[in-house]
């Protein structure tokens, strides 16, 4: 078995060259072909790819979906965000671990199957969604769930359940998933038809710096969500200093809430990796990167396929348009369940071979990213618009939108409406407007941002959505009549605790005690002053923290404080006796009295 | 005019705290004439006789009997204070939470390699409290007004805390004594 092992993971390190930068592609591959790393395993990489052990473990280590120990043949990845178990996911859950005698976090005994939790896995508009190897099925029910168990006890996997494709490119051969788009309003960008190689042309009548300055003009701002100015990043990184420089794209949408790169993905990807041949231009690089998150595997033979379609057209590889030394290629670069990556230096490591990390700054990546050279890292959906910008020209683009965010934002909206799904629309909608348009007129509240965005109370729904006001990445969650806000914090708090990568103290620590005292609060356990620790300490994460997870992870807890008070004042209660009301001595001898075997004296006087 | 009363106790500490009291050496005849002891191992008072102004906790708590002492304190004092870094996190005795208590036991009573115990038996007199799952910090089992840091806290520091509080005054430390590293 070993020898085996060894010659499989030779082979493997070689399609990689043996590179230790493609460590994140060697250990995917690894791990597919054995199911899971091993410390053998970890070894012999290290071995051929020439670092040291403790370097592959890292990264194993790091991100959900890759395992020192054996997985089972099925990995069920049940997704078990807020918005999920607003629909049930609980139940799907206890489905589960009833049909196959296993708890979540468990592997059955005959190596089977696994059950494992994921935080959002951008099926929101179509919950509960769970990944069955890379599978995706959605609008999961009990009966569903008890179906797929059956398949795959009889049949080791759910092919033969036949499960209806969605619509769109859902249905392509290569695709074949059960996702639909719910792609319920267009604006006239992104999903227009649109012609292969009409925007590059453009491009390259322009000298690269023309291309710059239009796509400054026409004030295109990071879809990401922080809204950094695209133009000036890309003039930036051309101006920087390298022999080499790099086009990224962030395809790890992680936010919970967020899922319109998957409809961009699946629609129009010809679009993004356009743009992102107008960005090669733009900036100098010969080489683009599209970090998918790992998530989206199911669409990487249909993303691949497009790219060779490309290839054949000219649009890719060496003399693009005919122009000469224009030469620009793309590769796919997976991810494997890290939150943390859709953060651009995170991704610029976890691209490299690493742990997902984010590094310091400055050096920004426009001095210093991918490999140490100028990279730019845009969104998918910024990608998008540069490439509908080069088409139609800057001024086409600025005059829609507000004034301080110019253009149309894809919003995915989830959660209590009618109408969940990607809605194309200008910057500057105002949340009532959106929540017209998608049936939620009772909303209670809306996160706008997702998990790190903002907690908006009704009376704040006159305001626009736009860098502005409300910033987001695309996220809208619609809460309704009856559901509780505090749940929703304490849901987020647990998503950023498993997700914070640990570097710094602020974060790793902050958010578990944060979460901790919430939980206080919500057991009606909680005193006033709590509540004042509460601010305080998410203050000191926001603003202590090292990268952008830390410094937004206590949002949900800080606007809920802000917006929604009563509800906190509500729970917590002042201490006459100056006691605290969270410790309990019989909870807290318990544990003694079993280890002991005799009762406590004092807490039964 | 009575003086106002002190009193002060160390539950899961070292005494070290107590120890940086009396280092405050010729100036304690000066506190005894500006307060009186109640409760304290200073004195050997076992129990409170009186209300008193403030109380200074060492250590956190560990045991039943420490949680009962800390909630002694606070229905007998308008002010508790912690002393010290083990009253204020948990300090030392708090590098057992992350070992669980059966293995802690075992280690102490069966397994430890200083250990004669021909019972082979962990004990159960009903004289030995009970210990907690953890150790707490005292502000986690009833609300502390102030935290006093250091390992321990200098005797001047001690001294300026008091006498500020004595005179309600506002407590103005030089940054040497309040700086750890």
């Amino acid at each position: 078995m070993n020898e085996n092992l060894e010659a499989v993971i030779k082979e493997i390190c070689q399609k990689y060259a043996n590179d230790s930068a493609r460590m994140m592609d060697i250990v995917r591959d690894v791990q597919s072909v054995s199911g899971g790393v091993s410390k053998d395993a970890m070894r012999m990489i290290a071995a051929v790819v020439g670092v040291a052990q403790v370097e592959v473990e890292s990264v194993v280590t790091f991100y959900a979906h890759l395992s020192e120990q054996k997985k089972g043949k099925v990995v069920i990845r049940l997704c078990n965000d807020f918005i999920d178990r607003m629909f049930g996911a609980d139940r799907v859950a206890e489905t589960f671990e009833k049909e196959f005698g296993i708890q979540f976090g468990e592997t059955s005994a005959d190596g089977l199957v696994t059950l494992e939790y994921t935080p959002c896995i951008g099926m929101c508009d179509q919950p509960p969604a769970a990944l069955i190897n890379d599978k995706v099925v959605t609008w999961l029910s009990t009966d569903m769930a008890s179906r797929i168990a059956k398949a795959v006890k009889e049949d080791g996997g759910i092919d033969k359940l036949n499960l209806p494709n969605g619509d769109g490119n859902n249905a392509h051969p290569l695709v074949n998933a059960m996702v639909h788009n719910n792609l319920r309003e267009k604006g006239n960008l992104i999903f227009e038809e649109f012609v292969s190689g009409s925007a590059l042309k453009n491009a390259v009548a322009e000298t690269p710096v023309e291309v710059i300055k239009n796509i400054k003009a026409s004030r295109l701002r990071g879809r990401g969500g922080a809204g950094f100015p695209t133009g000036m990043k890309w003039e930036f990184t051309r101006g920087a200093d390298g022999d080499e420089k790099y086009v990224l794209c962030n395809a790890d949408e992680g936010e919970p809430g967020t899922f319109k790169d998957r409809v961009i993905l699946t629609e129009a990807p010809d679009l993004m990796f356009e743009g992102m041949t107008v960005a090669g231009y733009a900036i100098g690089a010969k080489t683009g990167v599209v970090y998918l998150r790992g998530e989206y595997q199911y669409l990487t033979a249909f993303l691949e396929d497009a790219l060779q379609k490309r290839r054949d057209a000219g649009l890719l590889g060496k003399n693009i348009l005919g122009k000469d030394g224009f030469d620009f290629d793309i590769r796919i670069q997976m991810g494997a369940g890290a939150y943390i990556c859709g953060e651009e230096t995170a991704l610029i490591s976890s691209c490299e071979g690493l742990r997902g990390d984010p590094k310091n700054r400055p050096p920004f990546p426009a001095q210093k990213g991918y490999l140490g050279k100028p990279t730019s890292v845009n969104n998918v959906e910024t990608f998008c618009a540069a490439a509908k910008i080069m088409e139609k020209g800057a001024p086409w683009f600025a005059q829609k939108g507000s004034q301080g965010s110019a253009g149309l934002k894809l919003f995915s909206v989830s959660g209590d409406c009618k109408k969940p799904g990607v809605y194309e629309l200008p910057f500057g909608t105002t949340v009532k407007e959106l929540l017209a348009k998608v049936g939620a007129e009772d909303a209670i509240a809306v996160q706008v941002g997702g998990a790190c965005g903002v907690t908006v109370p009704p009376s704040d729904f006159e305001k626009e959505i736009c860098y502005d006001h409300l910033a987001t990445g695309g996220s809208v969650i619609v809460i309704g009549p009856g559901r509780n806000l505090l749940e929703l914090a304490h849901s987020f708090m647990e998503f950023f605790e498993e997700e914070s990568c640990g570097y710094c103290t602020p974060c790793r620590v902050g958010n578990t005690l944060l979460k901790r005292r919430l939980e206080r609060v919500i057991d009606g356990k909680g005193m006033p002053e709590d509540l004042e620790y509460m601010e305080q300490l998410g203050n000191t994460i926001k603003s202590t923290s090292r990268c952008g997870l830390g410094q937004t992870s206590a949002n949900p807890v800080l606007t809920t404080l802000a917006n929604f008070r009563s509800l906190y004042d509500g729970l917590v209660k002042k201490s006459e006796d100056g006691l605290q009301p969270s410790f309990s001595l019989e909870k807290a001898v318990g544990l003694s009295e079993s280890i002991i075997g005799r009762k406590s004296i004092h807490h039964h006087e | 005019m009575t003086k106002p009363k002190i009193a002060t106790t160390s539950l899961a500490g070292c005494f070290g705290c107590h120890m940086s009291i009396l280092d405050i050496d010729d100036r304690i005849l000066k506190l005894v004439e500006l307060i009186e002891f109640n409760k304290s191992p200073v004195n050997d008072i076992k129990k409170f006789t009186e209300r008193c102004l403030v109380g200074l906790i060492e250590g956190g708590c560990c045991n039943e009997e420490n949680v009962h002492v800390l909630q002694d304190f606070r229905k007998n004092c308008d002010v508790l204070i912690s002393l010290g870094d083990c009253a204020i996190m948990g300090g030392i005795p708090a590098m057992r939470n992350s070992v669980p208590l059966k293995e802690c036991f075992e280690e102490a009573y069966l397994n430890g390699v200083t250990v004669f115990n021909p019972a082979g038996k962990i004990p159960s007199d009903k004289e030995l409290p009970l210990l907690l799952d953890r150790v707490y910090p005292c502000s986690e089992i009833v609300k502390m007004d102030y935290h006093m840091p250091g390992c321990p806290p200098s005797a001047d520091t001690i001294w300026e805390t008091l006498v500020a509080l004595l005179n309600n005054k506002p407590l103005d430390l030089p940054y040497e004594l309040v700086k750890y590293d």
